[in-house]
């Protein structure tokens, strides 16, 4: 009874979940039924390059979000990051790897010194990022002298264009893509089975085998046709591997480890965290450090994909990532909210704006239309919430 | 008796799944005071919701007459403008604006030009206030008056709307015994000016003493309406009809076999954290032993939850000083972190702002203070979490679908059983429950008592903090009394009554008062 209760118990509570993903899929199937270009290799590998740094920095800002802050600067320090790396490898003609771990650096360091404001000063997040907003994007400029920087070499542009193909050979399409994502299809196939195989053991209710099976099966041909489309253009993004395990990484630090379940608690409530004996401070100190850090890297990213460094470079990512966040389902008061779900939200966002842009639509359009999905979204999760309410 | 000012027949409320209101029938006569008891869940709130709009009409099946005709009431303005206010337990006032605006929000007082006429509004404020005998200034912040206050305010500016038939959920949950007797008698003197009260409370006492007659639900049904001054033993007649059986004793019993002291408390000082020099708790010292259940007794203010939250991780105060000895080791409790390692567990007396994240299920709540019970190198086992909270669920009886359920919509005592089993599961020597059954109905006390028995039997030691004294004597073997942060006594049960320990709770010694101010 409790077993079936359980199951069922958790599937209510993931309708948010699952509601964002079936929108996912109907804007999807909508903008492949209203350009035939849209699920066309060339275009997958598109949407994937172009919205790789706002999904890294989802990541991180969907952290924050569970905590109960914000992060306005990370934009800035996408700037930042950009402009210390360009300076290193195009001005002084550093190799690229200095250029990358300088980035992180400045990261690792705008979040010691957010977190050290936030976490022990106790100054709002809201007003230690913006002010941070201001700082970096300032010291950005400083550092470019006012003037952008280009080019860069060809190792620091393939992070974010580079692909790796061709390495076990092909007839039109890319073995080597094929099977990388195979053996991924493979991995999380067996990592489900084990996760089956503990709940049994410790006599949880677990789907059927014929359901287990059919959605195994179902995402790996999903999977696998997103491998054939890739496969079928220029091959494996690098930028799609350091996603990947990004994504993999930050579901399991949030879901599994002690760290990830005090930023829930701390979200959740805040006296209460305090009191079962979360060190607050320490936890948020992390937080900070954590977001810095992955805008660093964001900040390489675009540098690399804009093969250059601009003081206006990552202007507004902050809302983007922020509104991914909201939209794949995290709470503006704490708590709440899951990495895939701001993945998905994130992708929501990137695969409105290219189809916006494959058909042609004005830049005005497309805002307004991501206005009002986001108004949209949130409005949803009030609606399913107060229902919830009710119902008790 | 009177004619009925209020009527509500057959009433049926029913949410998705279930039934929370059953035929309900309701009679209130005019000029009583009358009291709705049942156990928390029975269908009181959603009773008075239905009656107050809340629940629109049309939501719910059965008639309501008020005043000899048929309402229908869509929402609270429409009942309010009919005189029927309703007073929530969680008072609804905005801390920051004053009494005045406070009163007369979202009924403000115009002058002829549109703009709000200040002059009026905290004229007429003063009027309310002294109708409540609250000598405040109209002008003073909300936030600057206590609890007790802010209920005078609440029922002041029901008065403001022309009340005939005031609603009060649980009044005096949260207030002491002084403005506990003060609101009383408010309430009579408002029944002698014609005000109709309804009152929903679950301190029985406070029931004899005001109600002329009280109606029982359980389960979502009228069990009978009762007459007070028709009736001895009143008491017992209420709980019977709210458990539904007789409850011999509200207190489980218990042999008590002391064993070796456990926790020790020596010259234990704390500062207030704001007012420089003032000492909240002042050289106390205490010990307890294994198997044995300690009472803290002392009247608000006295320094008992600010004496058990500053020996836990220095939760509150500055300028802390004296020693902590667990097992005779001296021990170091200085974060809570720390305490717990040390083997001090503290249930607070809110749960639901400093104990429980509500927004979470049952199983991460229970988890939550032993996190690295269940992990290895910073990873924590689901599965292994899930079986510990399955376990605990039924182990104290935890009602809920499952340990997936959300903690913030369960009933306060299954919350309250929640918050117990996060700190069983951290394994404590000393358990320091602070008020453990506040908001709590009879039939889950006895459980919460039954569990505290449980736990000095397995060889704990366990504090109870509570302001209510029958419960004091009746669940612990000695008691602490705490008066101005002193402790001004250490009773063997036996040898303690309610008015000997009253008497060692207002004991105030000449040179405390400097202290005290």
């Amino acid at each position: 009874m409790t077993a079936i209760a359980n199951v069922w118990e958790l599937a209510r509570r993931n309708v948010r979940q699952s509601g964002i993903l079936v929108a996912f899929v109907l804007i999807v199937a909508l903008f492949a039924i209203l350009n035939e270009n849209f699920l066309s290799p060339g275009n997958l590998t598109n949407i994937i390059l172009q919205y790789s740094y706002i999904l890294i920095l989802a990541i991180g800002m969907v952290i924050v979000i569970i905590a109960g802050h914000i992060d306005l600067s990370v934009g800035s320090v996408v700037a930042l990051a950009g402009s210390v790396s360009a300076v290193l490898v195009i001005k002084n003609g550093q190799p690229w790897w200095v250029g990358v771990i300088a980035a992180l650096a400045v990261g690792f360091v705008v979040g010691v010194w957010q977190g050290f404001w936030v976490a022990y000063v106790g100054i709002p997040a809201f007003i230690v990022t913006l002010a941070g907003m201001l700082l970096f994007r300032g010291l950005a400029a400083r550092v470019l002298e006012n003037i952008s920087l280009s080019p860069f070499n060809t190792p620091y542009t393939d992070i974010a264009g580079g692909f790796i193909n061709g390495l076990f050979g092909g007839n039109g399409y890319d073995v080597f893509t094929l099977v990388v994502f195979a053996i991924g299809v493979v991995g999380f196939a067996f990592s489900q089975w084990r996760a089956r195989q503990g709940k049994i053991r410790y006599q949880q209710a677990v789907e059927a085998v014929w359901l287990f099976a059919l959605k195994l099966v179902l995402i790996a041909a999903v999977v696998m046709w997103f491998a054939w489309q890739l496969a079928h253009s220029r091959g494996l993004p690098i930028i799609l591997i350091i996603l990947a395990v990004l994504i993999l990484a930050y579901s399991i630090i949030t879901q599994r480890s002690i760290f990830g379940r005090h930023v829930y608690a701390i979200g959740g409530n805040l006296h209460a965290a305090e009191l079962s004996g979360v060190k607050v401070k320490k936890i948020n100190m992390w937080i900070f450090i954590n977001i810095g850090t992955l805008a660093g890297l964001a900040g390489v990213v675009y540098s690399s994909r804009m093969n250059g460094a601009q003081p206006s470079a990552g202007n507004m990512f902050e809302l983007d990532a922020i509104a991914a966040c909201f939209i794949g389902g995290a709470s503006t008061t704490g708590g709440v909210g899951r990495v895939t779900g701001a993945m998905i939200g994130a992708l929501i966002m990137a695969v409105m704006s290219n189809g916006m842009q494959l058909m042609g639509l004005d830049q005005s359009v497309q805002q307004i239309v991501k206005g009002l999905v986001l108004l949209l979204a949130v409005a949803f999760d009030i609606f399913n919430k107060r229902r919830a309410g009710i119902a008790r | 008796m009177n004619p009925p000012i209020l009527e509500m027949r057959g009433i049926t409320k029913t949410f998705p799944g279930v039934k929370a209101l059953q035929d309900v029938s309701l009679s209130v006569a005019r000029g009583e005071i009358h009291a709705i008891c049942g156990e928390n869940g029975a269908g009181k709130s959603t009773l008075m919701k239905v009656l107050s709009g809340v629940y629109p009409h049309g939501s719910y099946d059965g008639e309501i007459i008020f005043e000899d005709r048929p309402v229908a009431f869509s929402s609270i303005n429409d009942s309010e403008a009919e005189g029927v206010v309703i007073i929530h337990q969680e008072l609804a006032l905005s801390p920051y604006l004053s009494v005045a605006e406070n009163i007369f929000l979202g009924n403000e007082q115009r002058s002829r030009t549109g703009l709000i006429d200040w002059n009026h509004t905290n004229a007429e404020a003063a009027k309310l206030l002294a109708r409540v005998g609250l000598a405040e200034n109209p002008t003073t912040p909300i936030s600057q008056l206590g609890v007790g206050k802010q209920q005078l305010v609440e029922i002041a500016k029901a008065l403001s709307k022309q009340v005939k038939l005031l609603i009060l959920d649980e009044p005096t949950a949260a207030l002491n015994d002084t403005d506990s007797e003060h609101l009383l008698d408010l309430l009579r003197q408002l029944r002698d000016q014609g005000i109709t009260s309804i009152i929903i409370s679950h301190k029985l006492g406070e029931i004899e003493d005001i109600a002329d007659s009280t109606t029982i639900i359980r389960d979502g049904k009228t069990i009978e309406t009762i007459t007070m001054v028709e009736h001895d033993n009143v008491q017992d007649r209420i709980i019977r009809g709210m458990v539904g059986r007789d409850l011999e004793h509200r207190y489980p019993e218990r042999e008590s076999h002391p064993g070796e002291e456990i926790l020790r408390l020596e010259d234990w000082t704390v500062h207030h954290p704001t007012q420089t020099g003032r000492k909240v708790v002042d050289g106390a010292n205490l010990y307890v032993r294994a198997g044995e259940v300690v009472g803290i007794a002392g009247l608000m203010g006295a320094g008992r939850t600010e004496l058990a939250m500053s020996m836990f991780g220095h939760s509150y105060g500055k300028d802390i000083s004296g020693t902590v000895y667990v097992h005779g080791k001296k021990v170091d409790t200085s974060t809570v972190p720390k305490a717990i390692e040390a083997g001090i567990a503290y249930a607070t007396e809110d749960r639901k702002v400093y104990g429980l994240n509500l927004i979470e299920d049952i199983r991460r709540n229970i988890s939550s203070a032993a996190l690295g019970k269940l992990s290895k190198n910073g990873w924590v086992n689901g599965n292994e979490e899930l079986a510990v909270a399955e376990r605990y669920r039924k182990d104290l009886g935890v009602r809920a679908p499952s340990v997936l359920a959300l903690v913030g919509k369960l009933s306060g005592g299954n919350q309250q059983k929640v918050v117990l089993a996060k700190w069983l599961y951290t394994d404590p020597e000393v358990l320091i429950l602070d008020e453990p059954t506040r908001g709590i109905d009879v039939g889950a006390k006895f459980e919460i008592y039954q569990l505290i028995n449980a736990m000095v039997a397995a060889g704990k030691a366990v504090v109870v903090i509570s302001s209510e004294l029958p419960e004091i004597l009746g669940t612990c073997d000695r008691v602490y009394t705490l008066a101005y942060g002193r402790i001004t006594g250490d009773v063997p049960v036996a040898q303690a009554s309610q008015e000997r320990l009253m008497e060692l709770m207002t004991q105030e010694k000449s040179d405390q008062k400097e202290n005290v101010q």
